[in-house]
């Protein structure tokens, strides 16, 4: 370029390039004009605390995207960010000007102030968005308490930051997209998750009557221009402006002239902030001129070209900035990712596409060409078959498009419709792929070594002073009661921090007592752990926030159920409440879309727990509960017909699943239907009922499933006759029916294991009659069957615990009375005993007895003694076995004498009622 | 060579056309189309009798400089329409993918009608099309009188749409068996159609493309071969958007279908067809319409058109055997039926429809009931 150019460029005075955040195609004119005007200093919106910072940009460690983080020194929640891709025009000038060894001024309204500004002024502010976050989410924070608040605002602050910063679509974007949601919402039909729409629609903002007034001058010279889409007139005029031989200031000019003239019809277009930001730009302006001479070059919003050309004196200037409030406030750079450049990925600094602008960015020609090769390139590698046939298609399918839409080039738009119209055969799913992987991009920045300390790291050290927990190099064993504030904090924050990978603390067993308010932890603080931290710092900037953040992030992108589960888990000891409700949504979500049964019933009983853990911290569990029955329910529906055609350890996987769903649904009901007293929860107990009530009859029609595998239907049988929800006699029934000589052996002994096995054995050793049947089967065994039989069979008992196994050989050696013999009990009506005592019987042993045991004169002799014995104590012992075996253990009076025909009775009745109540109490 | 293959009866008056029972799309909008052609100073692609933006705006409606109204024809999403044009106008051929419902049909005899200005040359597939339907066939009395001859050729619909450079249409390619589908292979690449018969061929002109509308969710249907659907641009017509919409399409057909089979109108009948709109609706895209709960989609295809049926065949239920109100009963088994097609798979799916999002829904029991019945 020529010295005169060089001379024009500052003829009005400094050259002013007015850009949109993030717009490769400002960025590349940004390039093209300092190169023209080499300037003698670069000035760039942005808060001026950073300048210290800024030749660390210099590093080859430092890449893009990064952001500036801002955050009170004394309350990290409080920040903002000013994110930078490699594409942003005021990246650009950083890099150029350290290039050139020509210093780089940020000129912006220090963060001191623009920090303090959401606190100072709690109504919301009328101005730019980067304020509106902070105090449209403040209000809600603050009444959701201290704690609580921390994640909140860190989100305020940031997704305020990011539109702060980049101004999202520049100060020709995005500032000059005025309330920015508006617009982009409505193109984008109302999608939200938009960091605008969070941002500042989150808030009163959206409708504050200020709204009103606020003017999207974009739209309005869109609108002008013939163009319903502001977004897209903007790419068309500025963005997709190939690098060209032409006047490199030629379209900063056009574009100031354009915003001079809607500044001067709309005013501040409704954000008075801006005012006070621009006198503060004007001044640095002035200052730098004073110091570097007349060429100066400013980069800034398009939008404030025309404030800072503005001629005001400098006393009206710094009487706008009397009195503002400020903050202590501290800078670092932080990584950042094109994920959260999109605004779809949260924070949102207002551009959809990151990695198509940084493919427009980097392309040295032909952008269209090279990016469907490249979209083809990743269909490729998915295994979809793509030719080049395909892209020279698509690339004439969206160069023809853009003719028919009246665009210059082709935009993001048309080669979209291209892609799915001819490499995805019209389908949106690879799409997706597409979107994902190439349009937003997997690209994350980073930032070296140098860098100031992340507030998170800050955050966590004021943590560890006050919980006084040292991180120490030494490895040692940190033991927990939950009950003290102290340690309730200690172990929340070692679990926030292992869920941000940070692994300072492993759980470890607990020695002593197994009881919930107790953890062990195993500390040890190494080295490399600080640099987790810091990469932990893209998540937030309090420990809170950050594993909030990463939750909820983790929830939405983990892919097996049970991961999610224990994400639920985790977040509850890890008091996220708030995670919770992402967790939980996301839990509904896999569940829903789950077909495997087994993975549903793997997920129940993990989720009961929690609800339970949760109702013990006196956390609000409700959504907790509502997914919990979704999946209880889903679980109901799928579990009989995923019992079909199963082999024998697959049937063996089954019969766990039942018993873990049958545990949980008696958990889960008992939750429901327990806090009765809970205002608003009228329901409850019908539902628990319902749930139970439901439950049984899955397990009923399981067990007259002739396709469910014996195991299965065993069991099912068991569980039901433990509940009391099945007439012993019937129980009977369905054992004759399952040992029937119709059913083939192996069947029939698969059923008994279902049935007799996990402390079936009581159940033989007090209802004769089971056992009577039992016995009369097996010795109708063929010889042949017999050896298949075997192994389930000595499975199945060998499992019972010494006693009942002696207790079960004696009474089958005793024999169940006359008709004990194979053939001859099926025969009978109800196999293997007779109705009644026989008494005469009894009486004619009752002198040998005398004879033997002594002159008694207890009338009534005990007829097995040794059995009851050992049948005492396993009750207690048994705590991880099911319900039943207590129920039964304990309900025989060991001892007492009593005729067997009425015992068996007796016991049955009360064998009824102790197990509903042992079922009971399970949980408590 | 050239040869002419028009059918005299295309020379019968326009007037007849437009009387008869359902006109052709160049016929019921010969107006519109003649002022857009009128108004069209764009450049059009050869033999094309508009520019490809008065395509777009003959279909998606709007207003001419003069101040002629053009209808909308197709109310959806733009972009579709102008992929669909794009793709003609650059000489791919079109495949229109969509469950039934969804106006595929519709829009191809709209495009055709406004690029060719012919909407006629029409291939319908069944499982029983043959080849000749595609490529041509014979006049066998002049093949035995004269022996192969130009003469004794019959050409197909396909056929002439490459000799005139005109737009074909073959309707619902999927249902053609597969190996007639690839007769299309050729004509699509090497836009010819070789006549070893009589050692010519028939070369495309310019102007000739093809639309082709496929049902790609329905059973019984033919996948493309992956080298005919390379041939083709995509484009897939999405159901109706809002629920509101799609009650409207139901709600306005069964009306016309309950009137041809004399059913007498049902006066609540809306709050049904409310309820089959909305638990296609939720089914089909398996997430509830409050957009909290996601669900499994069953196997069915659960188009506009099967709710249509469910809810007329509920009205005949009403009308014969209830009382002449639409009630949860009359509905309850069309539903069932549409959305149970795998008696495995989709009976869980509906069961967990049932038990996780019916049962909740206030104002849904008696409903909830007719289905526990129906499906017991």
């Amino acid at each position: 370029m020529t010295g005169t150019e060089r001379g024009e460029a500052y003829d009005p005075g400094p050259l002013l390039l007015g850009v949109r955040h993030h717009g490769p195609g400002s960025a590349r004119a940004v390039r093209a004009a300092l190169d023209a005007a080499r300037p003698a200093a670069v000035l760039i919106e942005g808060p001026p605390e950073a300048d210290a910072l800024i030749p660390l940009a210099a590093d080859p460690d430092l890449r893009p995207p990064v952001a500036l983080l801002a955050h009170a020194v004394d309350e990290p929640g409080r920040s903002a960010f000013w994110p930078f891709a490699e594409f942003s025009p005021e990246w650009v000038a950083i890099r150029w000007a350290l290039e050139h060894d020509v210093p780089a001024r940020f000129i912006d309204l220090p963060a001191t102030h623009t920090l303090a500004w959401g606190e100072a002024l709690p109504e919301v502010g009328p101005g730019g968005q980067e304020e509106d976050p902070r105090s449209g989410t403040g209000g809600g924070e603050e009444a959701r308490g201290g704690g609580g608040g921390s994640g909140e605002e860190t989100r305020g602050g940031g997704a305020g930051g990011a539109e702060e910063a980049c101004e999202a679509g520049a100060r020709g974007g995005a500032e000059a997209r005025g309330g920015g949601a508006g617009t982009e919402e409505a193109r984008e039909g109302g999608a939200s998750g938009g960091a605008e729409a969070r941002g500042g629609g989150a808030g009163t903002d959206g409708f504050a009557p200020g709204d009103e007034v606020r003017v999207d001058p974009l739209a309005v010279l869109a609108e002008a221009a013939g163009y319903d889409d502001p977004e897209r007139w903007w790419e068309d005029v500025v963005e997709h402006r190939g690098p060209g031989t032409r006047d490199p200031f030629a379209p900063f000019a056009a574009v100031a002239e354009a915003m001079g003239a809607l500044r001067e019809r709309y005013g501040a277009g409704g954000r008075p902030r801006d005012l006070v930001r621009e006198a503060h730009m004007r001044l640095r302006l002035r200052d730098a001129r004073k110091e570097y001479g007349p060429a100066v070059a400013v980069v800034c919003g398009a939008w404030h070209v025309p404030a800072l050309r503005e001629k005001t004196t400098v006393t009206a200037d710094r009487a706008l900035l009397k009195g503002l409030p400020k903050t202590k406030i501290d800078l670092t750079w932080v990584p950042w990712t094109h994920r959260r450049l999109a605004r779809s990925g949260g924070y949102g600094a207002g551009i959809d596409s990151p990695g198509w602008y940084a493919h427009l960015f980097h392309a040295p020609d032909r952008p269209v060409e090279r990016w469907l090769t490249r979209v083809a390139g990743l269909l490729r590698a998915e295994d979809r078959i793509v030719s080049s046939a395909h892209v020279i298609e698509a690339v004439r399918l969206a160069e023809t498009l853009a003719a028919l839409r009246g665009r210059p080039l082709p935009g993001l738009g048309e080669t979209t419709d291209a892609v799915r119209a001819v490499l995805c055969e019209g389908s949106d799913v690879p799409l997706a792929l597409v979107h994902d992987r190439l349009v937003v991009g997997d690209v994350l920045g980073e930032v070296p070594e140098s860098a100031p300390a992340v507030p998170l790291q800050r955050d966590l050290t004021r943590r560890q002073r006050s919980l006084r927990l040292r991180p120490e190099a030494l490895e040692r064993e940190l033991e927990l009661d939950l009950r003290g504030d102290t340690d309730a904090g200690r172990s929340r924050l070692l679990h926030r921090l292992r869920l941000l990978g940070v692994g300072w603390g492993e759980p470890a067993r607990s020695r002593g007592s197994t009881g919930t308010f107790r953890e062990t932890w195993r500390l040890c603080w190494e080295p490399e752990l600080a640099v987790r931290v810091a990469e932990a710092g893209v998540w937030g900037t309090t420990v809170r926030a950050a594993a909030q953040a990463k939750a909820e992030a983790d929830a939405t992108s983990a892919t097996a159920l049970a991961d999610v589960t224990a994400l639920a888990e985790q977040c509850l000891l890890a008091g996220l409440p708030e995670a919770l409700t992402v967790v939980m949504r996301a839990l509904a979500d896999r569940a829903a879309l789950d077909t495997d049964v087994g993975h549903l019933a793997q997920a129940l009983p993990a989720l009961v727990r929690s609800l339970r853990y949760g109702d013990v911290r006196g956390t609000d569990t409700g959504a907790l509960a509502g997914v919990a029955a979704g999946l209880a329910e889903r679980v109901f529906v799928g579990l009989p017909p995923a019992c079909a055609g199963l082999d024998a350890d697959a049937a063996d996987e089954m019969r766990a699943h039942v018993d873990a769903v049958h545990t949980a649904v008696g958990l889960l009901a008992e939750s429901l239907a327990g806090p009765r007293d809970r205002p608003g929860h009228g329901d409850r107990d019908s539902r628990g009922g319902g749930l139970r009530e439901r439950w049984r009859a899955v397990l009923r029609s399981l067990s007259l499933r002739e396709a469910a595998p014996g195991v299965v239907r065993g069991r099912a049988v068991r569980l039901l006759l433990d509940d009391g929800a099945l007439r012993p006699e019937e129980a009977a029934r369905l054992m004759g029916l399952a040992l029937s000589p119709g059913t083939p052996p192996a069947a029939a002994a698969a059923w008994i294991e279902g049935f007799a096995g996990g402390g079936g054995g009581m159940l033989l050793v007090h209802d004769e009659r089971l056992l009577g049947l039992l016995d009369g089967w097996l010795t109708g065994v063929p010889a042949e069957a017999f050896t298949d039989v075997l192994p389930l069979l000595r499975r199945t008992f060998s499992a019972y615990e010494p006693g009942v196994r002696r207790t079960l050989g004696e009474l089958v050696r005793r024999g169940p009375g006359d008709r004990s013999g194979g053939a001859a009990a099926q025969g009978a009506a109800i196999p293997g005993f007779a109705v009644e005592a026989d008494t005469a019987r009894a009486d004619a042993v009752l002198p040998v007895l005398r004879l033997l045991l002594g002159p008694d004169p207890d009338p009534d002799p005990d007829p097995y003694p040794a059995g009851p014995a050992p049948v005492t104590p396993p009750g207690p012992a048994h705590g991880t076995s099911h319900g039943p075996a207590h129920g039964t253990s304990r309900a025989p009076a060991p001892g007492t004498p009593r005729d067997p025909a009425q015992g068996t009775a007796h016991d049955r009745t009360e064998h009824g009622t102790t197990e509903h109540d042992s079922l009971a109490g399970v949980g408590t | 060579m050239t040869v002419s293959v028009r059918p005299t009866t295309a020379e019968t008056d326009r007037d007849d056309k437009a009387q008869a029972l359902r006109p052709h799309a160049e016929h019921a909008f010969a107006a519109e189309l003649a002022a857009l052609a009128a108004q069209d100073d764009r450049p059009r692609p050869a033999r094309w009798r508009l520019s490809p933006w008065a395509v777009a705006t003959y279909l998606l409606g709007g207003t001419l400089p003069d101040g002629t109204v053009i209808t909308p024809k197709y109310v959806g999403p733009r972009r579709i329409v102008e992929v669909a044009v794009t793709t003609l106008a650059t000489d791919r051929a079109l495949l229109l993918l969509g469950v039934p419902g969804t106006a595929k049909t519709w829009v191809s005899e709209h495009l055709a009608a406004a690029v060719s200005g012919d909407s006629t040359l029409l291939v319908q597939g069944t499982a029983g099309t043959p080849e000749e339907a595609i490529r041509y066939g014979w006049n066998y009395a002049r093949l035995l009188a004269h022996g192969p001859s130009r003469d004794a050729l019959v050409p197909s619909p396909v056929m002439r749409a490459m000799a005139e450079g005109m737009t074909a249409r073959v309707e619902e390619l999927t249902r053609i068996p597969a190996d007639v589908q690839d007769t299309l292979i050729t004509i699509l690449s090497e836009k010819t159609l070789p006549v070893p018969e009589l050692g010519e061929e028939v070369q495309a002109v310019r102007g000739f493309n093809l639309i082709a509308t496929a049902n790609d969710r329905d059973r019984g249907v033919n996948d493309l071969s992956s080298a005919l659907r390379r041939r083709f641009n995509t484009v897939v017509l999405p159901l109706p958007e809002s629920a509101d919409a799609e009650v409207d399409i139901v709600t306005r057909r069964v009306e016309q279908l309950g009137r041809s089979l004399d059913l007498p109108a049902a006066p609540d009948g809306i709050e049904e067809i409310r309820r089959v709109v909305t638990v296609f609706r939720e089914l089909r895209g398996g997430i509830t319409a409050d957009g909290r709960t996601k669900l499994k989609s069953p196997s069915g295809t659960l188009s506009t058109a099967e709710a249509i049926s469910v809810v007329t065949s509920g009205l005949a239920l009403a009308a014969h055997f209830g009382d002449g109100v639409l009630r949860p009963g009359d509905i309850a088994a069309g539903i069932l039926g549409a959305v149970v097609r795998d008696p495995a798979a989709d009976r869980v799916v509906w069961q967990e429809y049932l038990e996780t999002v019916v049962r909740e829904r206030e104002g849904w029991t008696d409903f909830y009931r007719a289905c526990r019945e129906a499906g017991a």
